[in-house]
């Protein structure tokens, strides 16, 4: 089964953008949060990263702070 | 050790452009990049790349990446040049994960932002202070914040958290904010901007996460309670790497018309050289010369 990802990023961010390229690109689906607009979202996303730096990957768990390709894959095992 | 014909160090437009010529002379070649698009993939709108009426940064970057990609180019990815060496005819190119050999070197490992040089700045580093306005700033909604620097690039970021942030300081170290003149005056007519000049910041304070700054104003201590820093005091080039060419007093390697440096078989191309104007095209046609050279080169030798 495909494995739960979610993405905190901000409209504005050239990584969050190429971070989502990247997934639609290997057909990954994903949730999308903006946490520019989303208070709640981008508590949760500080709290699970220990940052506050976008973009970050939630991958069933494993978080992963910015457009980290090698580790991206193998999170997901692409 | 395989002997390299060409390595390129860098993948900005610069590199990006220098390996599509190599790959088109058939010579045995590598880049070697930290990450894919350099400055161009942090830019926001492009309205001066020839043949793009308008493009933003991220798109233009993806291009390039596609048009390198489409001729199977080796691309070390997330490896960083630590060291470059000419030992007679061979150069030495280490990086923070492997060595190589090559006849020839391309330089196009661009700029990064300046940091601050204060106690403080790297445990907070994304914890709170950040380089990229454009990125993190939608998280700082409603918080106060500092930004450092009166330049453009410090103008431009102060008029984005303007829009959505509580209050904005904006500590400059001369007598007046620089950069344009429009943008100073929507930044001195906001209700919620605060200018602090002739002054520096002399530590970044928090928990967990920034909380405040100290700053020298005219000599005197002065700490303001943030929660947001943004670093926006220009840039340096990433030069470090290689100690033995000559560079400029701002560190930037200097070349000849034909991209050629200090060294011979060594070329650089892009924001990391001396080149008059930064820009993506200049990049990017500088990074063609320094890849015709680096052919020629390899013939005449």
């Amino acid at each position: 089964m495909a494995k739960k990802v979610k993405v905190y990023s901000t409209s504005t961010c050239p990584w969050c953008i190429r971070v989502k390229q990247f997934l639609k690109e290997n057909n990954v689906i994903f949730e999308d949060y903006d946490v520019g607009s989303d208070q709640v979202k981008a508590d949760e996303m500080v709290k699970a990263s220990g940052q506050m730096g976008v973009p970050v990957l939630d991958i069933e768990g494993e978080i992963i702070v910015g457009f980290d390709k090698d580790k991206i894959k193998q999170a997901l095992g692409l | 050790m395989e002997v390299f014909d060409l390595i390129i160090i860098g993948a900005g437009p610069a590199g990006i452009t220098a390996a599509v010529y190599a790959a088109r002379k058939k010579i045995n070649f590598l880049v070697v990049t930290g990450d894919i698009g350099g400055q161009a993939a942090w830019s926001g709108d492009i309205e001066n790349y020839t043949g793009y009426q308008f493009v933003t940064g991220p798109e233009l970057a993806q291009k390039f990446e596609e048009h390198m990609r489409k001729y199977n180019i080796p691309v070390k990815e997330n490896e960083e040049a630590v060291e470059v060496n000419k030992a007679g005819e061979v150069i030495l190119v280490k990086t923070n994960k492997a060595e190589y050999k090559s006849k020839t070197v391309i330089i196009a490992s661009g700029k990064r932002s300046k940091e601050l040089g204060v106690p403080g700045e790297k445990e907070f580093k994304n914890h709170g202070l950040t380089y990229c306005a454009t990125c993190d700033g939608p998280l700082f909604a409603k918080k106060d914040v500092a930004v450092i620097g009166g330049g453009n690039s410090a103008l431009d970021a102060a008029l984005q958290l303007i829009r959505i942030a509580n209050k904005v300081y904006i500590i400059n170290n001369t007598e007046s904010l620089g950069g344009e003149l429009v943008m100073r005056h929507k930044i001195e007519s906001a209700d919620n901007a605060m200018v602090y000049n002739n002054s520096r910041v002399a530590a970044v304070l928090g928990d967990k996460m920034v909380n405040a700054i100290e700053i020298l104003k005219n000599g005197k201590e002065e700490r303001l309670p943030v929660q947001g820093v943004f670093v926006e005091i220009g840039l340096i080039p990433n030069s470090g790497f290689i100690k033995d060419l000559e560079k400029n007093e701002r560190g930037e390697i200097k070349i000849n018309s034909r991209n050629e440096t200090s060294i011979p078989g060594i070329f650089a191309a892009g924001d990391v050289t001396d080149v008059p104007e930064k820009q993506i095209i200049i990049a990017a046609g500088e990074g063609s010369k320094a890849s015709l050279s680096a052919f020629h080169y390899l013939v005449q030798h």
